[in-house]
């Protein structure tokens, strides 16, 4: 059931020099710089996005994610989903307005799963970057790089899967897209959405919690994805596996790693839902072909490379 | 350019290095398999080491894999580090923060491969 949570927000990726991540997610990804902060943290937004930054880079000791975070409609939504986290039992923390810049109030919470989850409803409305708002032009020139067109959703690894789908479902409202169940009957994998698309964010079971695998960002072709793949061969950027299709969510896909191993995803196309339709399920004995359509075999380090 | 000799003291195997390459992408480019391969950023700790002789230059490696402690007794990870000498190593996966057997018996996979 719909709990006003409208869609993802943004993420806060820890990387180790903000220099070298910058030629990855501006140079390389497409993102566009919006603005830095007095602590250091550089603010990215992809250029379909509406509001002013949906990436925000922290420099740090250790690579990985801060947290993620989802826009709610309402302050009245935000007041309830507040209370209802309570009640569930997640401790609450309250970051003030500003505290991100153009950001009001966030409420912070930590998932069984181990990683932490904001709520927010006001961000400064930037519109479209480089289009006008009335007669818009279909994207905007000067683009660099893989001209990523938004930051789509996570997928995060950690342990008590049941506990986390509870809270995203019953507190939180969103629904389950598509699962990997093992013969006991166990999901060890959920994709849950708000919306029509594939998925909003993912966890797949692993033994540690709190851990991060990718942020994933949207292109609109099969083309777009070969063509982030040339430029990840022309720059030398590791590569995790790819240009491919999953077999979850049907996506097309590449994988690739930020300057500090922190993985990211382009993809483009997948599945879409509506209210009618039946969670998706696939066997974990068939888990090579639910990740890798083409493969039907995973490789190592996408189960445990993380950071 | 110089180039330096890199040693698998374990495997007893030998590959070249190239004094502005990352020991663990010289291993790659060799067609060598002794050190595993993760992120190449210095992020996920896959490629972690003991350096056993010789001095490399340290770029950016996550404080949670390699402290600075261990840092100053030899550890490194392979990715991150270009050699100033011949050098020697040996693997030093690091044990993982938590072991849950049920969630670990769930993804041992029967079709995992490198």
């Amino acid at each position: 059931m719909k709990k006003g949570i409208m869609r993802p927000g943004h993420v806060q990726i820890r990387v180790l020099d903000m220099e070298a991540a910058l030629k990855h997610y501006v140079d390389l990804l497409g993102l566009i710089e919006t603005d830095r902060d007095e602590s250091g943290r550089v603010y990215l937004k992809a250029w379909s996005e509406v509001d002013k930054f949906s990436v925000v880079l922290r420099e740090a000791d250790e690579p990985g994610c801060d947290f993620m975070a989802f826009k709610v409609v309402d302050e009245e939504a935000l007041v309830q989903l507040e209370k209802d986290l309570v009640s569930f039992g997640c401790d609450i923390t309250h970051i003030e307005a500003g505290e991100l810049k153009d950001c009001g109030r966030r409420v912070q919470f930590t998932s069984a799963s181990g990683h932490c989850f904001e709520l927010y409803t006001d961000k400064k409305y930037t519109g479209k970057w480089g289009l006008n708002e009335v007669n818009p032009e279909a994207w905007p020139r000067n683009l660099t790089g893989m001209k990523a067109v938004r930051f789509d959703h996570c997928l995060f690894y950690g342990d008590a899967l049941a506990e986390t789908y509870d809270l995203f479902v019953n507190v939180l409202g969103f629904y389950l897209a598509e699962q990997v169940l093992d013969p006991d009957g166990n999901r060890i994998a959920q994709f849950l959405s708000l919306s029509t698309k594939a998925h909003d964010i993912a966890f797949i079971m692993h033994e540690e919690k709190g851990k991060f695998h990718h942020a994933s960002f949207y292109l609109e072709t099969w083309e777009d994805i070969l063509r982030a793949a040339d430029l990840i061969s022309m720059e030398d950027v590791p590569i995790d596996i790819g240009p491919t299709r999953h077999g979850l969510t049907h996506g097309k896909t590449i994988y690739f790693f930020d300057p500090s191993g922190n993985r990211t995803e382009v993809f483009a196309g997948g599945d879409y839902n509506y209210p009618d339709h039946k969670p998706v399920t696939w066997l974990s004995d068939d888990l090579g072909k639910a990740i890798f359509y083409h493969d039907r075999v995973l490789n190592e380090r996408f189960l445990s490379v993380l950071t | 350019m110089r180039h330096f000799t890199i040693t698998d003291i374990t495997n007893k195997e030998e590959f070249n290095c190239r004094e502005n390459e990352y020991i663990l992408y010289a291993m790659q480019r060799s067609g060598r398999k002794c050190i595993p391969v993760g992120c190449k950023g210095g992020g996920c700790g896959v490629c972690r080491i003991s350096i056993i002789s010789g001095t490399p230059d340290f770029g950016p490696m996550s404080k949670l894999h390699v402290t600075e402690e261990e840092k100053n007794s030899g550890y490194a990870l392979a990715c991150r580090i270009k050699p100033k000498s011949n050098m020697s190593f040996e693997c030093a996966p690091k044990p993982k923060a938590s072991t849950n057997q049920e969630a670990s018996t769930n993804l041992q996979l029967k079709e995992v491969s490198q």
